[in-house]
């Protein structure tokens, strides 16, 4: 039992982690340029894909290094050559756009590397387990992950704290609506920050894409849960993100971990006590019940505190 | 008699900075009441805690004796306050026979209907054709509200806020960036629109407030310094300290 | 069928207005009447039950997007949900031998999509905008999982079926062959189409309107924009709960994926590519969807991915949608430069034509080495073969993208040329764009 607890906690903060990288691109952008961006998980996959191709080609220390900056560099050229001009149409038309974008890229996918899973394995260098506990070989993939996403946070907390662009980034996210009179190279500063969020998304797909499936069906089911991680945080606040993330991604793995059930808690329902539905609700294991928590959390701090964990501004 | 419109001791702060300060302010019914002050004085903001768009930090607002301070801005406006915009705020994608029928709806008694054609409405249809024909909009009813050229907004702004008959107007510079003569054309139509109800207006046209207004209040750095008919605040010495100059007093 | 365009007010008590009113849907109804004895075809009957069922759902998804400015990422949910109930009910009724026959059940539907709408609009309408979609994608995953464990209910992975012809006869018919359901079909597009319609002539519809526009001044005139937003979506959610109904009845059963995401996609494509901003545009968007996802399945493999290409195209140069785009010419026409504005896009279509042909050649060729690498390289797309290993497709390829780029920019200038050119006519003469 506290072998799985302690497995389960571990790969759970791995896996929150893994939604931060994501999350935290995602509401800066929010925040900053006001595009929800749909597509966002999409290019988490686009990473994981691309990250595939080219350790194939040249190894995966390549790809980790090129997947980021190409996909980044798509994400930028979306945001100069098609978003900017959208956003005159209003929110409604970028969400839109992106939301169509989403499926471009899930279409585009399918077509380059088909339906299917592909062999995406981490370098054979890291292929041996790092420590054990108890029986379970913790593999040192997945402490390299953590020491990737680890540096990403840190870095991400120095550029924000210290750097000019990072005060940028601190003001839009309280004052969203003071980001228009920041200046006449604003243009530059919003591409770029939508650059870096699609890569960090990007980096990791490329740092994901070993351990958990890579797939053309990765993005949809995604998505959501982002959108879930960045309202139930908080709109515009990176600490509630960074909670948000943890807390599902723990949620998630715990959950999944489980298969208890009522069934298994009070002993079969009685064949005399009514059937439908009944039956079912009393035999599902929280295991099956997983993909439905994050969604009725949402709904949960939508009633009980709608400007989340640790927003500022009501969502 | 019960004021129209009184502000008890309000206080507004956004995070540390406090606009508003210690604000008392007692409108009568069938006042035309001016307020002025220089920009960032807080005027608008006032406003907006009078109309419920912003909830004061502590104090109370009352309309016609009853506290409205906290509630939402419909609510307000259900008990017969109105107010217009500094930044003029229409529905943009609307027809200008649209935009002042939906202002008439709910106080036409419509509410949520979804059961009545609006072309039956007789009583709304008419009262739109007439807010139109006050505003001298009627020519230009079914142009999209937000092709109108500058000054027809403006008009447009004032006639969604008067269409629904509310007792106790209140207009956020109504004749910002007009010229003279639409000033005074603007003028003539807010006092004819406004009889017998009560008006506050913000206004910078020293002219335009010596003429309109039964009384007037300045208000300089969220506290109101002088209050009091046009005679009283020509000669009160600190507003002539603080906010008018020796010329415009002359003048 | 001018009269289907929403944001044209009708003047009050004219009397012309109002019988071109009846006229427009007068002629409607003999279409709908004689449909069948046009296209007397069994399959083409099938199609249109599609296409109608397809129609009220994109009309009541217009009903958030276009009149109230919610964009949900979750409209299947409610359309899923009257699918699921109809199913019930047609069990239902044989086995207890309810009085009830089948032109009823889209009711059912309907009441279905409106309780559930109900249920979870109170919260999803809090706020408007962005925030609105993200719960609306939230609640959408929620349901399409329940789904998947209440299995008595929603029958797991495989759905529910059902037969249609079980229910009590109706006049004698029993929904058997083809035309009848046809007709019940018609009946209601009929029927949920000019209830829409009515609705957005409301008062109710206008301060919808007032609330996509500006949801703060909506306040200041004395209504709450929440309770219009919730009103909207729970119209929207019985209407798409009718729309899934019919959906049920046409294909004798339901099924998870009538809630998923898949389906709420589609209705988010036809209605905008239709035109959000007129009440026919969601129409004319849901046969271009059935028709095009009926259609290009034929010519190509690859034919969503166009269609997401198509969508994102919309958005970017033609926000109206078709519906929108069409009616934009209206202006053109009465200042007399409609003319040179048609000639201006004739030009412009032949190099844009070369660069969609080389681009779409080039898609081909590599889904053909990504999809097919097997199989025979000369392949064949919308009609034209050509040899998918060899070089020159290439090069026509990247040549006819090159050229049509160029020289489509070139003539795209002529086109915006023309249409400031029109621009300032009508402003000089104060015609209204
Ligand atoms: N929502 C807000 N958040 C922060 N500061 C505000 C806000 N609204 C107004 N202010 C500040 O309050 C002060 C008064 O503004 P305002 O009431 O608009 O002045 P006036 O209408 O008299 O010109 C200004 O300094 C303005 O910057
Ligand atoms: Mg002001």
């Amino acid at each position: 039992m506290l072998e799985l607890v302690i497995i389960s906690a571990l790969n759970g903060v791995l896996y929150g982690l893994l939604l931060f990288l994501m999350a935290s691109g995602l509401t800066v952008v929010f925040s900053m340029l006001g595009v929800l961006n749909f597509a966002h998980a999409g290019f988490y996959m686009l990473g994981a894909f691309f990250g595939f191709q080219i350790s194939k080609w040249f190894g995966f220390w390549w790809a980790l290094l090129l997947a980021p900056i190409i996909v980044g560099l798509i994400g930028a050229a979306v945001e100069r050559f098609a978003l900017r001009d959208i956003h005159r149409s209003g929110h409604v038309a970028e969400l839109l756009f992106t939301f169509g974008l989403a499926y471009v890229i899930e279409e585009v996918v399918q077509i380059v590397w088909g339906k299917d899973p592909v062999d995406y394995r981490g370098p054979p260098s890291l292929d041996f387990p790092a420590f054990s506990i108890f029986s379970t070989n913790y593999p040192s993939y997945k402490v390299f992950m953590f020491a990737i996403s680890v540096a990403i946070f840190v870095a991400l907390l120095i550029v924000i704290k210290r750097s000019r662009i990072g005060l940028v980034v601190q003001a839009s996210l309280t004052h969203p609506q003071m980001v228009a009179h920041l200046g006449h190279n604003v243009g530059l500063v919003f591409t770029l920050v939508f650059g870096v969020g699609i890569g960090l998304a990007a980096l990791a797909g490329v740092i994901a894409g070993p351990i958990l499936q890579t797939q053309s069906n990765m993005a949809a089911s995604l998505i959501a849960l982002l959108f879930v991680i960045i309202v139930v945080g908080g709109l515009g606040s990176l600490a509630g993100a960074f909670v948000a993330s943890l807390l599902i991604g723990l949620i998630q793995t715990f959950a999944v971990s489980l298969d208890g059930s009522l069934a298994s808690l009070f002993g079969p329902l009685s064949p005399d006590a009514p059937q439908f539905l009944i039956r079912n609700i009393w035999t599902v294991t929280i295991a099956q019940v997983a993909p439905i928590i994050p969604y009725a959390l949402l709904i949960l701090v939508l009633i009980l505190r709608p400007m989340g964990l640790f927003g500022t501004r009501e969502t | 008699m019960i004021p129209a419109i009184e502000v008890r001791a309000v206080n507004k702060s956004f995070g540390n900075v406090e606009i508003i300060r210690n604000l008392n302010l007692r409108i009568e019914k069938g006042e035309r009441h001016a307020v002025i002050g220089p920009n960032g004085a807080g005027k608008s903001t006032t406003f907006n805690l009078i109309s419920g768009y912003l909830a004061p930090t502590s104090g109370d607002v009352l309309l016609n004796g009853q506290v409205v301070s906290g509630l939402p801005p419909f609510e307000i406006n259900r008990r017969g306050l109105s107010r217009s915009f500094q930044l003029t705020n229409v529905f943009a994608r609307m027809t200008v026979w649209d935009n002042v029928r939906c202002a008439v709806l709910w106080a036409s008694g419509q509410r949520y209907a979804f059961w009545k054609s609006m072309d039956d409405l007789q009583d709304v249809n008419e009262r739109t054709i007439r807010i139109l024909e006050d505003i001298h909009l009627a020519a230009r009813r079914d142009v999209i509200a937000g092709l109108l050229p500058y000054a027809e907004q403006r008009a447009l702004e004032i006639g969604i806020t008067v269409a629904g008959g509310s007792d106790v107007i209140i207009l956020d510079e109504p004749t910002a960036g007009m010229s003279r003569a639409e000033t005074d054309r603007a003028m003539a139509l807010i006092k004819r629109l406004t009889e017998e109800r009560t008006l506050v207006i913000v206004e910078h046209d020293m002219n335009v407030v010596f003429g309109l207004a039964d009384r007037i209040s300045v208000l300089v750095y969220g506290e109101i310094i002088a209050s009091g008919t046009p005679a009283e605040i020509r000669n009160d010495p600190r507003v002539k300290e603080a906010y008018l100059g020796q010329e415009a007093v002359d003048a | 069928m001018t009269e289907l365009v929403s944001s044209a007010p009708m003047s009050r008590a004219v009397p012309g207005a109002r019988l071109r009113f009846y006229a427009a849907w007068g002629m409607v109804a003999v279409l709908l009447a004689a449909f069948p004895s046009i296209f007397t075809s069994a399959s083409s009957l099938t199609t249109f039950s599609l296409v109608g069922t397809a129609i009220i759902f994109a009309l009541s998804y217009n009903i958030l997007l276009g009149q109230t400015g919610l964009l949900s990422f979750g409209h299947a949910v409610y359309y899923g949900i009257g699918a699921f109930f109809a199913v019930h009910t047609m069990n239902l009724i044989p086995q207890y031998g309810l009085p009830v026959p089948l032109p009823l059940v889209p009711l059912i539907g309907g009441v279905a999509g409106l309780l559930l709408a109900i249920l979870t609009g109170w919260i999803s309408t809090r706020r408007a905008g962005t925030v609105f979609s993200m719960i609306s994608l939230g609640v959408a995953e929620l349901a399409v999982a329940l789904a998947l464990i209440l299995t008595d209910f929603f029958g797991g992975e495989d759905g529910i079926s059902t037969n249609r012809t079980k229910l009590p006869a109706w006049f004698g018919w029993h929904f058997g062959p083809q035309v009848q359901v046809y007709y019940l079909v018609a009946f209601w597009v009929f029927v949920s189409a000019l209830a829409m319609y009515a609705l957005t002539r409301t008062p109710l519809g206008k301060i919808c309107n007032a609330v996509r526009d500006n949801p703060e001044r909506v306040q200041f005139v004395g209504y709450d924009p929440h309770i219009v937003r919730y009103l909207a979506f729970c119209f929207a959610g019985l209407f798409a709960g009718i729309a899934g109904a019919l959906a049920a009845i046409s294909f004798e059963s339901a099924n998870f994926t009538d809630l998923g995401w898949v389906k709420s996609g589609a209705v988010i494509f036809s209605t905008y590519i239709g035109g959000t901003s007129i009440f026919a545009g969601p129409i004319v968007g849901a046969i271009f969807f059935v028709y095009l996802s009926l259609s290009l399945s034929d010519y190509t493999s690859v034919w969503q991915l166009y269609f997401g290409l198509l969508f994102i195209l919309v958005v970017r140069y033609a926000p109206g949608g078709i519906g929108g785009t069409l009616l934009m010419h209206r202006m053109p026409f009465r200042v007399g430069g409609l003319g040179r504005i048609l000639r201006t896009y004739a030009i412009a279509a032949v190099p844009t034509l070369m660069l969609v042909g080389g681009f779409v050649l080039a898609v081909e060729t590599i889904v053909h080495h990504t999809v097919n690498a097997n199989e025979d390289p000369r392949i064949k797309a919308f009609g034209v073969s050509f040899d998918a290993s060899s070089p020159m497709t290439w090069i026509v390829a990247g040549l006819l993208m090159l050229i049509g780029y160029f020289v489509g920019r070139l003539t795209w200038r002529g086109v915006t040329r023309a249409w400031d050119d029109a621009r300032t006519i009508a402003s000089e003469r104060g015609i209204p764009s």
